[in-house]
């Protein structure tokens, strides 16, 4: 596929010969990409989802009460303006999320540096976890945090959840390391050992900065599926977004409307971050 | 009259990769100031040779004393002697995340532990030495490969080496780029460093070299002054390799 945005510079009548230059099924390929093509498709898929979900609901003599949607979201009572049920448990899931990265990131940097020391024992230390952690189910993962360290170690439901997610997501944040490391021309480890540096200095100074670059993308693409992920917790009822979810649904009945509610809350998130990556890696391209 | 202590001294020295024999019993003696030219075949081991000296790569059996400092697997002793021993690389090797300057400071700030302040004027005191103290806000990618080249000197002569490593530090520059490189290097010469030089630049040789080197699959096949190595070499093999690379 030849980069369009180079030639749409060149004017339009460039673009125009661009599209001319084409065979037919390649012009249909490209109008298919282009971004009212995409918008078209995702508003058609979206309508295909509504429609059969109101199908269904009405088949099975469903009542919708969107009008007890709000509530859940804020409440203006006499004391004034409060923050409903699912914004609140929104801020714990990110909460959870944010913590739960940071120590991925601290957790995944240890393990990539001890698989790329060259040392025989670490290398194998940081291979078994991640073999370990890789062919564990995360649900898997959390019972064995929550139900057997836990009692061990004397640590609650959230300190669980948090340990599991961020074992769990360390795995592949030490591949973004490991490859982010490796990206790096090896000539520039050479020049830093040979005016003396240590490794740590090596890639603290000269080898890190210039990784991210290559991180930052698949970094915050591993922040986006953490913050799904972080849906799982909800069965060991950590009071974060979707267990909110769950609850009032059981007290409600109202299944339909706050699942919905609650995807829509997780999109938003997931595509606002998904916004600011695209916005970093723009910025990057041009600091470089 | 009396000799200069060595600053290196390199005996039968050999170097492995894998079953491969790169260096095959080699020994040379450095002194303090001296220049020392290595010359010969792609392939002969002239690379491994100068980055087994800061020790870049392990030499596999031999002795390699450097500034009075035995190189082995003692951590300390490595570092030691890479403070002391600068390199100069045919691909740069420049920070490209850092400024010219940046580049120049943080070897020193880092690692000899002095101030910005101290680094920053130190810095400049050498790119005005290679002739560009107007480029040091750039960073390396604006420069041209001749510049770059300089600023890789520079960066290596702010650690404040004892002697300096060159591994065909022009093969990479476009032929115009070439003598201002070559000019830095015969400055420093001048100047007394010891240098130990891998280049097929033999003008510079000739102006600088106390001693020319020639090697060939790992072994040194010929060292002798640059009078006698230019006018009469020893052996065949290094009078055919002089006769090509003269040529033109
Ligand atoms: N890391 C390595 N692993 C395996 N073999 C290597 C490695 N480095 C060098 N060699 C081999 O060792 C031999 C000597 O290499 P070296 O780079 O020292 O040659 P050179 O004289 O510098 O050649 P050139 O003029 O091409 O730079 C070559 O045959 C090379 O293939
Ligand atoms: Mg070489």
């Amino acid at each position: 596929m030849p980069n369009p945005t180079s030639t749409v510079q060149e004017g339009a009548s460039g673009y125009a010969r661009f599209l001319a230059q084409m065979s037919t099924g390649k012009r249909i390929g490209f109008y298919l990409k282009s971004k009212p093509a995409s918008v078209a498709v995702y508003l058609i898929v979206i309508y295909i989802i509504v429609q059969t979900a109101l199908t269904g609901a009405e088949a099975m003599g469903y009542t919708w009460r969107w009008y007890r949607i709000p509530e859940y979201l804020f409440q203006l009572t006499d004391e004034g303006f409060q923050w409903g049920e699912i914004p609140i448990g929104l801020v714990k899931t990110l909460q959870l999320s944010i913590q739960a990265f940071a120590l991925a990131v601290l957790l995944g940097l240890c393990i990539a540096l001890l698989r790329l020391s060259g040392l025989l024992i670490s290398t194998s230390v940081a291979v078994a976890y991640l073999e370990f952690v890789r062919n564990m189910p995360l649900l898997v993962l959390l019972y064995l945090f929550y139900y057997v360290l836990g009692p061990i170690f004397k640590f609650d439901r959230y300190t669980a959840s948090l340990l599991c997610l961020a074992v769990f997501h360390s795995a592949l944040v030490s591949e973004i390391f490991r490859a982010g490391i490796n990206a790096v021309n090896i000539g520039q480890w050479e020049a830093a050992k040979s005016i003396g540096m240590s490794s740590a200095q090596a890639y603290r100074y000269i080898i890190l900065p210039q990784s991210i670059k290559f991180m930052l993308p698949p970094m915050m693409g591993e922040a986006v599926h953490l913050i799904k992920s972080s849906a799982i917790v909800s069965v060991i009822a950590v009071a974060e977004l979707t267990t909110i979810g769950r609850n009032i649904i059981s007290d409600t009945y109202l299944s339909f409307e706050i699942w919905f509610t609650i995807a829509a809350v997780y999109m938003v998130v997931t595509l606002l971050l998904s916004v600011f990556v695209t916005f970093l890696e723009k910025k990057y391209a041009v600091a470089t | 009259m009396e000799e200069a202590p060595a600053v290196i001294e390199i005996q039968n020295l050999d170097k492995f990769f894998g079953k491969f024999q790169a260096l095959n019993d080699v020994s040379l003696k450095v002194r303090s100031g001296e220049r020392v030219v290595i010359c010969g075949p792609s392939g002969s081991g002239k690379s491994t040779l100068i980055r087994c000296i800061n020790r870049l790569e392990e030499h596999s059996a031999g002795r390699l004393v450097v500034d009075g400092i035995e190189l082995d697997d003692e951590t300390k002793n490595v570092r030691a002697v890479r403070m002391e021993v600068g390199m100069v690389f045919q691909q740069f090797n420049l920070f490209p995340h850092l400024t010219v300057l940046e580049n120049l400071t943080v070897g020193p700030m880092r690692v000899r532990k002095i101030s910005r302040k101290e680094a920053e004027a130190r810095a400049r005191k050498f790119l005005e030495r290679v002739h560009i103290p107007e480029q040091a806000e750039k960073y390396p990618a604006q420069l041209s490969g001749g510049q770059q080249q300089r600023v890789a000197i520079a960066r290596s002569l702010c650690m404040e080496p004892r002697i300096m490593l060159f591994d065909e530090p022009t093969s990479a520059l476009d032929p115009e780029m070439i003598n201002e490189v070559l000019d830095v290097m015969v400055e420093l010469a001048e100047s007394g460093m010891t240098m130990i030089c891998v280049t097929h630049e033999m003008g510079f040789a000739r102006k600088v070299a106390d001693m020319m080197v020639f090697m060939e699959e790992g072994r040194i096949i010929e060292s002798a002054p640059p009078g006698e190595f230019f006018s009469s070499p020893r052996s065949d093999r290094c009078r055919m390799f002089l006769d090509q690379i003269l040529e033109h």
